[in-house]
């Protein structure tokens, strides 16, 4: 191995740990603030790109009808419970969060499909779909069971990722698909190529970490969220309305997971099935930064990225024995020095 | 209660009666999981088939067995012992179809795979494969090689049982061809990336790259040598042989090549090659169904076990009837006999010790040309 081989595996490394990176902050978000563990946070990744491809290609994308079931379920999940409590004020605020929005844009999606709109209108019609599912699935498989362990979270979370793959595999065909790239650009670093997408990856990695670091210190709402993550219930005395957080929590990896998606569309041919291996990595990454650790995350993420370009240059049938094998450690290193959380208490 | 119980019955009884008048053949393909791509043509083939077979009255009994071995047994021992079929035709991936064999033998069951089994279960003599051996169709690129001066080729392959026969097919001829296998490299089907895989196999300057991939997955290797900017030789393998790997590969893989059996290019074949009509039978009604252009490799595999089906069942009825152990035996036998069998991927000739039964005739090589496949003369 030489110098320029390194370089250009580093390269190849970061531009997938920054997308693993994404995916970690997502994770750990959920996690931290409603204790689901996201398994289907990488499918997010693979709808989006999906989605993506869909419009480019001038079809109606298959994720609007998830977004129609789950937004009609969860409208009538919310108008029973106010009706039965008896809180009619409450109905047409819910009436918009959970059905209005949602047919906005599927009904944009379905009425600008056939038309070649510009890319990057193409890129936020998507991440607005993909967005709407976070609230939702929340709302529909998650908020009615919030104060539940966290096993069974998982085990929700498990089905919830059974379920979405099984649906892209109806919405999108058993085919993988590429994007257009958004820029052609490319220039010569020394040995390196740098392409334009591989820049867009990074600067829009850098941009979300550094988004969310503003959100969870400079707004009130961030504050809120991290509050209900630290304290349950002292949040909540606080008059701190979790399940309003939770599903902010949702909303914001929703999108994460969108915008990764958008990303690593072009780079790499995306099939229905892709997002549970790089939501996987993602959570490997999430460990490593305990879960709670948005910066710790971050770095596991791009450590994940490096192991896996290397090993895939060194070993490459145990490419993937080799990344998962790096959780063992972490998990070692973290249990010896951990303090019980609260669940542990419980 | 009570009645639902009687309905069931009498459901069942009429279920009973039906069984005694028909052939049943029990189908297992991989239509979700990681196989899909491959799995679901696989089994449109079956919604075009004609209601008899070989003569007799036919029931397709079809399992979704998620390219999981595990399903693929609970499957085959279900549609045995409790449908009491006839034949398994199945499954569609490597691991699956192996581990069903173990099944059809205990179970006393002939069973047609439609993909290649693993080299102990080739052995099986209740088991026939349709998709031409590795060997076989590696053989139409050791030749190609040999014609064009390569000397050094890499691979890169799957890291599964897919990967390890196309490799193995590869080394058989790497020796009489005059070829060097210079590098062996593995990746993953849901990969993401092989930047990795490319930079060593460039560094050992290859005359030629050979990917031992499948479906759209496939194209990953072949894309990343393009946009590092790979001169040489591309060749792919039977496996990739559908319209969406060239969509995903785009301009990427122009000049790419690979064998595939004759049904692919079938109106670019002599009309004195015998595959060449059952090939534009099948693709016209498969394509009436389907779509123009929706014709691939795997439906054409379902189509051949289907031929091979009803020519074996027509031997078999004059000796038992359906639905018994004498039937499968019979079955099992014809399908040994089974002569100048005339399919869309090759001319079939089973005998003991051949239960793959094609020759070079199976094989034709092709090269992608303006986002077709072009034959290779």
């Amino acid at each position: 191995m030489d110098f320029t081989i390194a370089a250009l595996l580093t390269q190849d490394g970061v531009i997938t740990g920054a997308v693993y990176a994404l995916l970690a902050m997502g994770i750990v978000l959920v996690f931290s603030v409603t204790r689901v563990i996201f398994v289907p946070q990488g499918d997010y990744v693979a709808y989006a790109a999906l989605t993506m491809a869909a419009l480019q290609a001038g079809k109606t994308p298959g994720v609007i009808w998830l977004l129609l079931i789950l937004s009609v379920l969860a409208t009538l999940m919310e108008l029973t419970q106010h009706v039965r409590a008896k809180n009619l004020r409450k109905i047409p605020r819910a009436l918009t969060q959970y059905l209005g929005w949602p047919a906005l844009w599927i009904l944009l999606a379905y009425f600008l499909a056939p038309v070649q709109l510009p890319i990057y209108v193409q890129a936020a019609l998507t991440l607005a779909l993909v967005t709407c599912l976070g609230p939702l699935l929340y709302r529909v498989a998650f908020q009615p069971v919030a104060g539940a362990s966290v096993l069974v979270l998982l085990i929700i979370s498990v089905a919830v990722h059974l379920a979405i793959t099984g649906l892209g595999l109806i919405f999108f065909g058993p085919e993988g698909s590429r994007t257009t790239p958004y820029s052609d650009a490319r220039f010569s670093l020394g040995p390196l190529q740098i392409t334009g997408q591989s820049i867009w990856v990074l600067a829009a990695t850098a941009l979300a970490i550094v988004g969310l670091y503003l959100f969870f210190t400079h707004t009130l709402r961030g504050k809120a969220l991290q509050a209900t993550a630290i304290n349950r219930v002292g949040a909540q005395l606080m008059g701190i309305r979790s399940n309003e957080a939770g599903s902010q929590a949702f909303f914001l990896s929703a999108m994460i997971g969108g915008l990764s998606g958008l990303l690593i569309a072009p780079i790499t041919t995306i099939f229905y099935d892709t997002g549970f291996l790089i939501g996987l990595k993602g959570f490997v990454a999430a460990i490593v930064g305990g879960l709670f650790s948005y910066p710790l995350a971050a770095m596991g993420a791009l450590l994940v990225g490096l192991i896996e370009a290397f090993a895939s240059f060194w070993a490459s049938a145990f490419k993937e024995v080799l990344v998962f094998t790096l959780i063992l450690p972490v998990l070692l290193w973290r249990s010896l020095r951990a303090h019980h959380s609260e669940e542990d208490e419980e | 209660m009570k009645q639902k119980s009687l309905i069931a019955l009498a459901l069942a009884s009429m279920v009973g009666l039906q069984a005694h008048a028909e052939v049943k053949v029990g189908v297992i393909v991989g239509a979700t999981g990681p196989g899909a791509s491959l799995g679901i043509p696989y089994k449109n083939t079956f919604s075009v088939l004609p209601k008899t077979l070989g003569g007799e009255a036919v029931q397709y009994i079809i399992m979704d067995d998620g390219t999981d071995p595990t399903n693929a047994v609970k499957h085959a021992r279900k549609l045995i012992t409790e449908d009491k079929v006839d034949l398994i035709i199945g499954s569609s991936s490597v691991p699956a179809a192996t581990s069903i064999t173990d099944i059809s033998s205990e179970l006393k069951t002939p069973q047609i795979a439609l993909s290649p089994v693993g080299p102990a279960a080739s052995k099986n003599p209740w088991v026939f494969t349709i998709p031409q051996p590795a060997s076989i169709m590696m053989g139409a690129v050791a030749d190609h090689m040999k014609a064009n001066n390569v000397k050094n080729v890499a691979y890169i392959g799957y890291s599964d049982a897919w990967g390890d026969l196309v490799l193995n097919g590869l080394k058989t001829h790497a020796d009489s061809a005059g070829v060097k296998i210079v590098a062996e490299e593995r990746y993953g089907r849901n990969d993401t990336s092989v930047a990795g895989q490319i930079l060593k196999i460039l560094a050992t300057n290859p005359d030629a790259v050979v990917v031992g991939g499948s479906g759209t997955p496939g194209a990953l290797p072949h894309v990343t040598l393009a946009e590092r900017g790979y001169k040489g030789k591309v060749y792919h393998n039977h496996g990739v042989i559908n319209k969406d790997f060239l969509r995903v590969g785009g301009k990427n893989i122009e000049g790419g090549f690979a064998p595939t059996g004759p049904v692919m290019v079938a109106e670019q074949l002599p009309d004195s090659n015998p595959t060449k009509k059952p090939s534009l039978e099948f693709i016209k009604s498969y394509e009436a169904s389907f779509g123009a252009g929706s014709r691939n490799a795997f439906a054409a595999y379902s189509y051949d076990a289907y031929l091979l089906a009803g020519n074996a069942v027509a031997e078999a009825s004059k000796k038992a009837k359906s639905g018994t152990p004498e039937f499968r035996q019979a079955l099992r036998d014809a399908l040994e006999r089974v002569k100048n069998v005339n399919g869309t991927h090759a001319v079939y000739n089973m005998t003991a010790t051949d239960h793959a039964g094609v020759d070079s005739r199976a094989r034709v090589l092709v090269v992608i040309e303006n986002g077709d496949w072009k034959l290779v003369k």
